[in-house]
């Protein structure tokens, strides 16, 4: 199956190459971070983990989104996503990549990462957040590629891929929750340390996830031959609403709570993210923004008129996602280290070069999004005529 | 043609089983002969040895100069780098300059309103406004950096000290995260040209792991107190927690002291007596 | 069309899995001598007989390292009846102690066999301190 991914257009190989070149020049970074260490990044002492974490947690959603299609298609029998299940699983496989290259990308020692593996510590968080992302990657690939191979041969998908697919639900809802358990379990962070965070990742996962994708089939019935369906579509646009709507009422909750109590140490942090605090306020603007966004993408996807217009979606669906974006990955690392348990606070601004690592890793995902994607809908060209 | 390769495959799996488990069989085998002559590891007879070190800092007889001075041997003691430091310019030609925020520390002064944020206080007696509060790793008994450690680099001695194994940390910095005291340093490049002089009695950090105070593990294996207790003027005192006649656990028993972040229910072994 | 991409191909590939072997040809591939130190001389023990040392020192290291570090345990009792302070760098009685030379004991042979072993990194040498 692999070959139709190197037969394209001029256009094809033209992505392909843009990609590959902001690959090379990413790569040329890390070899400097590699070489001389994180100091190039903002990290500091006090914000200890920075935009690779940060866009690490916001991609677990988008990966764990891909379930929002698997579970209707599969357990409910719901035809019209019939077309665009494979597109759910394939984009959680560059998800999850991106994922783990970004996880490779923070560590001090990343030629010792297979200590993990070595020294197996349950008691850890991350041992269990690199089991389920391993799993879930794992079982979408298997699954995403055993499902085309079945359709490019017009017949029924092996049996042994059903149980598999009813595991990577859990799966799928796994590896978000375990993500919120890194932080949620540390005692003196009060941004994180609530028992609404799980719940919270998965909403906004659940809207950013379909999000994406209602943009991504946009883009593959303007290029390719393959029409992943308006119902379809439409569907997924009520799931993202939904979604959305759980995630603010999650924070508002959030909110109630720790400004109800007045507990200091859970204050501070969305004082600072809001409002600033001793004059430091770098992400005011974006927290806002971030706000905005959200309540702007509620409201159109709340109004019919507003979300069965084939124009509007696209648009409502790339303020949601950029507004989801600054909400977990900005706002959610950030928010969680400033003030410092001293109570300092050292705000935190991504260095150039920690953002074209970034860029890299992007580019490698969206690289192996554009191959998965390229097979999956020339299968279905194929089979349909 | 299928067959044959389903064959060769099985064959070749099987292999690799048996020659993954040759070293086992071989380390069973080795174990049942030889025993008497095979060699100890021990302590050494001069050690410290503790059922759990704890630490008692007299804020009552701490000043700045004691507190400078306490910060200086501990640096000094642990190779720890300084970012003040002007490195070597011959032995180290074209560093990029260090970025404050991101320095080390393993023994530090604090204000009041900064080592206790949650006991802050309108009207705080005037001399504790001023005073130079020494914080460090707290030891603590249910350490949340053992906890979310995922290659158990961190780890809780027998002894109550909370040590890092700087040959395995990955340096994720989750221990970072799960500090409650800000207690760990992280290194952003190579600290060997910001230690103004090396103590070869330690060894220096490489870039990429986690760091902190270990209780100088090391001076209590020879028999010496650390390094912050020597510089101290008294003021520090480290011992037995668990033993009632240790000279911690008399100062404890006559005086009022308080511990940081006391509600988390990480337990501290580091005592403030006021 | 494909035979001759075939035969390209092995070509090629056999060259790359020799590399080793043609990159070194008409270089000089004697062992190097390493040096004893006077202390060492006259010491006439170590940890582990010659030949052990030679073949294990590396993964006698590693155990050390987690006994000092991880149990606590710093004192070493040989097979040979001898006692060591488990340190390669720290102290009279440290490898480096006793091999005081890291250029002419351990250096030649590391750069002989291309390893470099990242110890040397942290465990700085008492003679890169006075330097």
């Amino acid at each position: 199956m692999l070959e139709i991914a190197i037969k394209g257009s001029k256009k094809y190989w033209i992505w392909l190459g843009a990609l590959l070149t902001v690959m090379a020049v990413a790569f040329a970074v890390y070899i400097d971070q590699f070489v001389n260490g994180l100091m190039i990044t903002g990290m500091s002492r006090d914000v200890s983990w920075g935009f690779y974490i940060a866009n690490f947690t916001f991609l677990v959603g988008v990966a764990a989104g891909g379930v929002m299609v698997v579970i209707p298609y599969y357990l409910h029998d719901y035809e019209k996503f019939h077309r665009i299940t494979i597109l759910g699983e394939f984009l959680a496989v560059a998800s999850l990549i991106m994922c783990l290259m970004f996880i490779v990308a923070d560590l001090g020692q990343p030629t010792r990462m297979l200590n993990v593996l070595l020294y197996p510590t349950p008691n850890s968080m991350l041992f269990w957040d690199m089991c389920v992302l391993n799993g879930y990657l794992f079982l979408n690939i298997v699954i995403g590629w055993k499902v085309l191979e079945a359709e490019r041969n017009q017949v029924r998908p092996p049996d042994w891929t059903k149980p598999l697919i009813y595991i990577s639900i859990p799966f799928a809802i796994g590896i978000h929750t375990v993500t919120a358990y890194l932080y949620c379990g540390l005692p003196g962070r009060g941004f994180w340390m609530t028992a609404i965070l799980a719940p919270r990742f998965l909403a906004s996962a659940f809207a950013a996830g379909p999000a994406f994708l209602i943009l991504l089939c946009y883009i593959v019935k303007r290029f390719t031959k393959f029409d992943p369906g308006w119902e379809a579509i439409q569907t997924l646009s009520k799931i993202v609403c939904y979604a959305l709507i759980a995630n603010v009422f999650f924070f508002l909750c959030e909110v109630f709570v720790v400004f109800y109590s007045k507990i200091p140490g859970h204050m501070s942090h969305i004082q600072y993210l809001f409002f600033g605090l001793y004059g430091h306020g770098a992400l005011v603007p974006w927290m806002w923004t971030s706000m905005i966004l959200m309540f702007t993408g509620i409201g159109l996807l709340i109004v019919p008129k507003f979300r069965n217009n084939e124009t509007i979606l696209p648009f409502t669906c790339i303020l949601i996602f950029i507004g989801t974006w600054i909400d977990k990955s900005l706002g959610m690392i950030s928010g969680g280290f400033v003030p410092s348990p001293l109570h300092h606070v050292t705000e935190y601004v991504p260095t150039f070069q920690e953002v074209l690592i970034s860029l890299g890793v992007l580019a490698t995902g969206l690289l192996i999004l554009t191959v998965l994607f390229k097979l999956a809908t020339t299968v279905k060209e194929e089979v349909r005529g | 043609m299928i067959h044959s390769r389903r064959s060769f495959i099985k064959a070749a799996g099987v292999s690799v089983l048996a020659i993954g488990a040759a070293p086992a069989i071989k380390a069973v085998a080795a174990s049942g002969s030889g025993a008497a002559s095979l060699p100890s590891k021990t302590r050494r007879p001069e050690a410290f040895s503790a059922k759990r070190w704890g630490m008692a800092i007299d804020c009552r007889r701490m000043n700045g100069d004691i507190a400078g001075n306490i910060v200086k041997a501990c640096r000094k003691a642990n190779n720890v780098p300084d970012f003040s430091h002007k490195p070597d310019e011959d032995k180290y030609p074209g560093l990029r300059p260090p970025k404050k925020d991101q320095e080390l520390k393993w023994i530090w002064e604090e204000s009041y309103h900064h080592a206790f944020p949650e006991m802050e206080d309108e009207f705080l007696a005037d001399k504790f406004k001023s005073m130079p509060f020494l914080v460090t790793c707290n030891h603590c008994k249910n350490a949340p950096c053992v906890q979310a450690c995922p290659t158990r680099a961190t780890f809780k001695r027998e002894d109550g000290v909370v040590m890092m194994d700087f040959h395995r940390c990955i340096g994720c910095r989750f221990c970072m995260a799960a500090c409650p005291f800000g207690a760990r340093s992280f290194n952003f490049r190579d600290p060997k040209p910001f230690i103004p002089e090396i103590n070869p009695d330690f060894p220096t950090r490489s870039k990429g792991v986690v760091e902190k105070c270990n209780l100088c593990a090391g001076r209590l294996a020879k028999g010496l107190q650390p390094a912050c207790v020597e510089a101290s003027e008294g003021t520090i005192v480290v011992g037995d927690l668990e033993d009632p006649g240790s000279e911690i656990r008399a100062l404890l028993k006559e005086n009022y002291a308080i511990r940081r972040k006391q509600e988390l229910g990480t337990e501290p072994s580091v005592y403030y007596i006021m | 069309m494909s035979k001759n991409a075939i035969i390209a191909g092995l070509v090629v590939f056999v060259a790359t899995a020799l590399f080793p072997f043609w990159f070194n040809i008409g270089g000089s591939n004697a062992a190097p001598e390493i040096e004893l130190s006077e202390r060492a001389k006259a010491a006439r023990y170590c940890v582990l007989e010659k030949y052990d040392m030679r073949a294990e020192h590396m993964s006698l290291l590693d155990e050390w390292r987690d006994s000092v570090v991880r149990d606590a345990d710093r004192l070493y009792k040989g097979t040979n009846g001898k006692s060591f302070n488990m340190s390669l760098s720290t102290g009279e009685d440290s490898c480096l102690g006793c091999h005081t030379d890291k250029e002419k004991f351990c250096d030649r042979c590391h750069n002989f066999v291309s390893v470099a072993p990242y110890c040397w990194e942290c465990h700085t040498t008492p003679e890169e301190v006075t330097r």
